[in-house]
């Protein structure tokens, strides 16, 4: 009997098929949790399933390549999730044409910003160059910020880390800090989360009105433009 | 909802060629959302289906990060090292990041 579930889990340790149902089942059970217990902002699904996911992938010895074979079709769909953000912008029209001027400021700034803080910060802090690198593009999306810190000689999938813990960051608290600092208006909350924390920013002010949501999608995309533009010019220029 | 998933798939295809062809530094998909959205304009709106599925897609959008998240298990030594001041390093300067770009964005829209 043992050894009959032991040639199971061989096989479906091997298949896709374990891993990305793994991952959406995951995911939805800890949708559930945090729903059921009122969303409070620290148990946050994203956080709970990694957590989840790599105490198993590591009491099962599964090294991140075979998960990764499994959940590589749940990372795919980041791209026509980016495109489908079209969607929600041609909704959402009349806010971006109110703040189109201001909002083209903020991105440059707000983009700059992004970079030189993230270096300036983590150098004070006491960060290794490498991993700095690997923070400069931390603001914006996971696939465009990996091929940046390739570029720059950092490493790719420790981005990919620092990009999501930055979504959480933004997720947990920046529609509320703004606020406090006197940012009230749903199209530049969501336009600011967007810029500093991509797509779980967006995710996040989706929650509060799809014009939101919408801002934050598109400064999201530019953003993740305006920093492949910026940050080698800035890495060079603060010494990385 | 195969039509939608195809169009959606389509301006992916035609935003990375584009994006790889001209040598672009606005990544593929982004190209491929503003595509789709100028397409949307010209049009006068997105077909129902295509409206239900993107907004479908979007409602889940947390989901597509977890693979990539899950990648931290490779990166613990370097963690157990930086972990502390890169976590500070990672709030503190999305914190001025938000506030510095929400404060441009208000101020400029007061300032008219």
């Amino acid at each position: 009997m043992d050894e009959r579930i032991f040639s199971i889990w061989v096989y479906l340790a091997q298949t896709p098929l374990l891993w990305l149902t793994a991952t959406i089942a995951i995911y939805r059970v800890m949708v559930e949790i945090s729903r059921r217990l009122g969303s409070p902002p620290l148990l946050n699904p994203v956080l709970l399933a990694i957590i989840t996911i790599v105490t198993i992938l590591m009491a099962t010895d599964t090294p991140y390549a075979t998960y990764f074979d499994g959940a590589q079709f749940v990372h795919f769909l980041l791209g026509p999730a980016t495109v489908a953000l079209a969607i929600p912008l041609y909704e959402s029209e009349r806010a971006l044409r109110r703040i189109f001027w201001p909002a083209l400021a903020g991105l440059l700034i707000g983009s700059a910003t992004g970079i030189a803080a993230a270096v300036l910060i983590g150098r004070l802090a006491g960060l290794s160059n490498v991993t700095l690198r690997s923070l400069a593009p931390k603001s914006i999306t996971t696939p465009i910020a990996m091929g940046i810190a390739e570029q720059l000689g950092g490493l790719p999938s420790l981005t990919a880390v620092i990009v999501i813990v930055t979504g959480m960051v933004g997720a947990l608290f920046g529609w509320e800090l703004l606020g406090l600092m006197g940012v009230r208006d749903d199209s530049e909350r969501g336009f600011a989360l967007g810029l500093a924390s991509h797509g779980l920013g967006t995710a996040r002010s989706l929650q509060f009105s799809s014009e939101a949501g919408a801002l934050a999608g598109l400064a999201m995309g530019l953003n993740g433009a305006m920093t492949s533009l910026l940050a080698p010019f800035l890495a060079r220029w603060l010494g990385l | 909802m195969i039509d939608a998933l195809l169009g959606l798939l389509f301006f992916q295809l035609i935003g990375e060629v584009l994006s790889r062809g001209l040598n672009l530094p606005i990544p593929g998909p982004v190209v491929g959302m503003l595509l789709l959205f100028t397409v949307l304009r010209w049009r006068g709106g997105p077909p129902a289906q295509l409206s239900a599925t993107a907004h479908g897609v979007l409602s889940h959008l947390p989901l597509l990060f977890v693979p990539a998240g899950v990648g931290v298990m490779v990166h613990l030594p370097v963690l157990a090292r930086e972990g502390g001041p890169l976590l500070a390093a990672i709030i503190a300067s999305t914190v001025v990041t938000l506030i510095v770009t929400g404060l441009t964005v208000h101020w400029l829209r007061r300032g008219k």
